[in-house]
């Protein structure tokens, strides 16, 4: 009897040290990194670590008999910080995965990274598309959303409704030439125009005479090919002009729910724009969101916040499928398993690392219609995954045969 | 009281004050000491440290020197030298990616650049004085900020990424960490080592003087204009030189590197470790980056910390952490 016990006892640890061996340094470490200080820190910041958090107490913090440890960082949009903490964080450290990275020079730089170092990278802050495009690695994988999505998802969905005729207020540089770009291909390719474009300055506080001439141009919609503060402000002087009361509509094509917040639904009430999530889209996400908003002092979490979430419940599902940390074996499993949770319904993992899911054209609410605090977007349109993302064959992705 | 009124008398005496500083033998052996200390240290820091780390250190510290050299030495606040840093960052990395030159070339090719940025800012900015010049630079800084927001080749906010090290003169391979360790602390000891050598020259003590009063350097017949731009076009070279290798220690460049917030930056290295002393914005930028590093992993928001830190030091200590010591240590060897 005695000697059974001990023989069962045995056999457990030596099975229990097997599933042990299979993760390295017998723990699964999780490296959330992105601003917690500066402009970002509202959209993705500590949220984005609560979100990882809570996708790791789903798993009763253990994942393949191993326990589950989540460190932060603050790169401070410098990517040189971001690459320093990256490799400290592979090389000293064992991080298995690393999440979030917004600001695309930062993430650029912890891709580089992570696909020589073989390190699963669960890309949800950045908007590039470079990032599953040229720059793609096997173990990166873009969850929430891109800069593409953003514009020519709005613009898609807005020429179908019949808003065929745009003008584009865009900042002038590299992020917003593409997010023009893509606007305009989009809008042409549908029968639409672009009455015309017209540049501004990065960061300029004056948006008076490139709104007027918005205005003056008659078109029935002013995209906005900006991002941040620019947005934010040449929102504010928008509703100042009364543009959105006059019959215009404002497209934001690079907007999130903390700039709405920032704005405050005065300036911002009509405003066009495309998102990943809502938190009051069902059941579920509500009953997500209300978790997260306990625990983020009443913020509701932004979709790269909820991005987060999904990615690292992903992440974890892969790694305990398979029994191990491995990259090459996680990544795999990754990308043939479905992703099913409260962010996304049956998304699907491109072979370019772009997650597939469904997007949302959102109005932003007027102050009579919201009825309660961060009751932000009235939901007008489905953006189908497969209209709502490049296809991966013409990303220029390596990896695409 | 003879010893005082020596010290009073070199003050007025350039000549006499070299003299004074050199006299007393055992400060030149503990200088020796501490010298020889502060290599072994560098030496033995990738092994005990993280060597990317040191390495972003020395980068960082070799900057706050050339900009040291600047406002310490010349008197000159240059409220631009992110161009430098940050341009020669951009050029080194271009270099090296696209055209496929050799390390050691590619910085070279950053440096060149920077001082040639250095000769037409310092041309323009060096007429005025004060705010001014601090003006005229940043200025100018901005100006090379939006251009590499714009260009093409700078890749607008992603910057210029994945940038190979290389292999150093063909043969040291500096995918290495030690190699490129020891080849960074090869550049940062030459760079420092000119500084030293300038400060400590005829050529030095003209700009001292020119730091304390111009119109009297004027009025012995130096042409302080064209020491004033000599002095410009050194800095903004080391500076670039720093830009330059960091570029290849991080394997990129980005836009960081040019925002005036980076002549800021290394404002505050400077002044947290002791503007006018040699070892002061070493030490001041070991500081920054350590607290931009280490504090990344906590919940405290770090401008905030690096900001706090900064006002407490204007107050308390005014010429610095180093500034301070060889003050308290002139006082303790006069008791």
């Amino acid at each position: 009897m005695l000697k059974s016990l001990l023989c069962g006892t045995a056999l457990l640890a030596v099975t229990a040290g097997a599933a042990h061996a299979q993760v390295t340094n017998n723990v699964v470490k999780i490296g959330v990194m992105n601003d917690r200080s500066g402009i970002y820190a509202d959209l993705a910041g500590e949220g984005s670590a609560i979100a990882a958090r809570m996708a790791a107490e789903e798993f009763g913090n253990k994942v393949a008999g191993a326990p589950i440890e989540i460190v932060v960082a603050d790169h401070q949009n410098k990517a040189d910080i971001a690459a320093n903490t990256a490799r400290e964080w592979v090389d000293a450290q064992n991080v298995d995965v690393v999440a979030d990275v917004p600001n695309s020079a930062a993430a650029l730089a912890v891709q580089g990274i992570t696909k020589e170092k073989k390190r699963i990278f669960l890309m949800s802050g950045p908007g590039s598309t470079d990032l599953t495009g040229k720059a793609c690695s096997p173990y990166g994988f873009q969850w929430t959303y891109d800069n593409y999505a953003m514009a020519a998802g709005t613009a898609r969905a807005l020429v179908e409704q019949g808003k065929k005729n745009w003008f584009i207020v865009t900042a002038d540089y590299a992020f917003g030439h593409s997010l023009e770009d893509e606007t305009t291909k989009m809008v042409k390719q549908l029968g639409g125009k672009v009455a015309g474009t017209v540049r501004h300055p990065l960061g300029t506080s004056d948006f008076s005479s490139f709104l007027l001439q918005a205005q003056a141009s008659k078109a029935d919609v002013i995209g906005l090919a900006n991002a941040g503060g620019d947005t934010t402000n040449a929102v504010k002087q928008a509703s100042e002009f009364g543009i959105t009361q006059s019959g215009q509509s404002l497209a934001g094509l690079l907007l999130f729910i903390s700039d709405v917040n920032a704005l405050g639904l005065q300036a911002a009430q009509g405003l066009m724009l495309t998102t990943g999530f809502y938190h009051d889209m069902n059941d579920e996400t509500r009953a997500w969101s209300k978790k997260f908003m306990e625990k983020n002092g009443g913020k509701a979490p932004t979709m790269v916040q909820a991005g987060v979430y999904s990615a690292v419940r992903h992440y974890l599902k892969a790694v305990e499928a398979v029994g191990s940390d491995d990259a090459d074996k996680v990544a795999a499993k990754m990308r043939e398993t479905p992703v099913n949770d409260m962010f996304a319904k049956d998304g699907k993992i491109g072979p370019n690392g772009r997650m597939f899911h469904d997007m949302y054209l959102a109005q932003v609410k007027t102050p009579a219609e919201s009825k309660a605090a961060w009751d932000y977007y009235k939901i007008v349109k489905t953006i189908p995954a497969q209209q709502a993302y490049l296809d991966p064959a013409q990303s220029g992705c390596s990896l695409v045969k | 009281m003879a010893a005082k009124s020596q010290v009073n008398l070199s003050q007025g005496n350039p000549s006499q004050a070299t003299i004074a500083v050199r006299q007393p033998g055992q400060d030149n052996t503990t200088r020796l000491i501490l010298v020889g200390l502060g290599l072994a240290a560098a030496v033995a820091a990738p092994f005990v440290l993280y060597p990317v780390f040191v390495m972003k250190v020395l980068c960082f510290a070799l900057f706050a020197c050339a900009f040291n050299l600047l406002i310490g030495f010349a008197g000159l606040l240059s409220f631009g030298h992110a161009a430098f840093f940050g341009g020669a960052a951009y050029i080194t990395a271009h270099a090296a990616k696209v055209w496929g030159l050799s390390p050691e070339i590619s910085i070279l090719l950053g440096t060149v650049f920077a001082g040639l940025l250095g000769l037409a800012f310092g041309a323009l900015a060096i007429r005025r004085q004060g705010i001014y010049f601090a003006m005229i630079t940043l200025a100018l800084s901005q100006m090379v900020f939006f251009m590499a927001l714009q260009l093409k080749f700078t890749g607008g906010e992603d910057g210029i990424q994945g940038v190979p090290r290389g292999h150093l003169f063909g043969v040291f391979d500096l995918n290495d960490p030690l190699a490129m360790y020891y080849f960074v602390l090869a550049v940062f000891l030459v760079g420092f080592a000119l500084i030293w050598r300038t400060v400590h020259s005829p050529f030095g003590q003209v700009l001292k003087a020119i730091r304390e009063n111009e119109p009297r350097a004027i009025s012995l017949g130096y042409r302080t204009e064209r020491y004033k731009l000599l002095a410009f076009v050194l800095s903004a070279s080391l500076a670039g030189l720093a830009g330059g290798t960091k570029s290849l220690v991080f394997q990129l460049a980005s836009l960081t590197d040019v925002t005036w917030q980076m002549s800021g930056e290394v404002v505050l290295m400077t002044l947290l470790g002791g503007m006018g002393t040699l070892f002061g914005p070493v030490v001041g930028a070991g500081i920054v980056v350590t607290l931009e590093s280490y504090l990344a992993g906590t919940n405290l928001p770090v401008p905030v910390v690096i900001g706090a830190i900064f006002v407490v030091c204007v107050l308390v200590f005014r010429r610095g952490i180093v500034g301070e010591l060889q003050a308290l240590m002139a006082r303790h060897r006069k008791s």
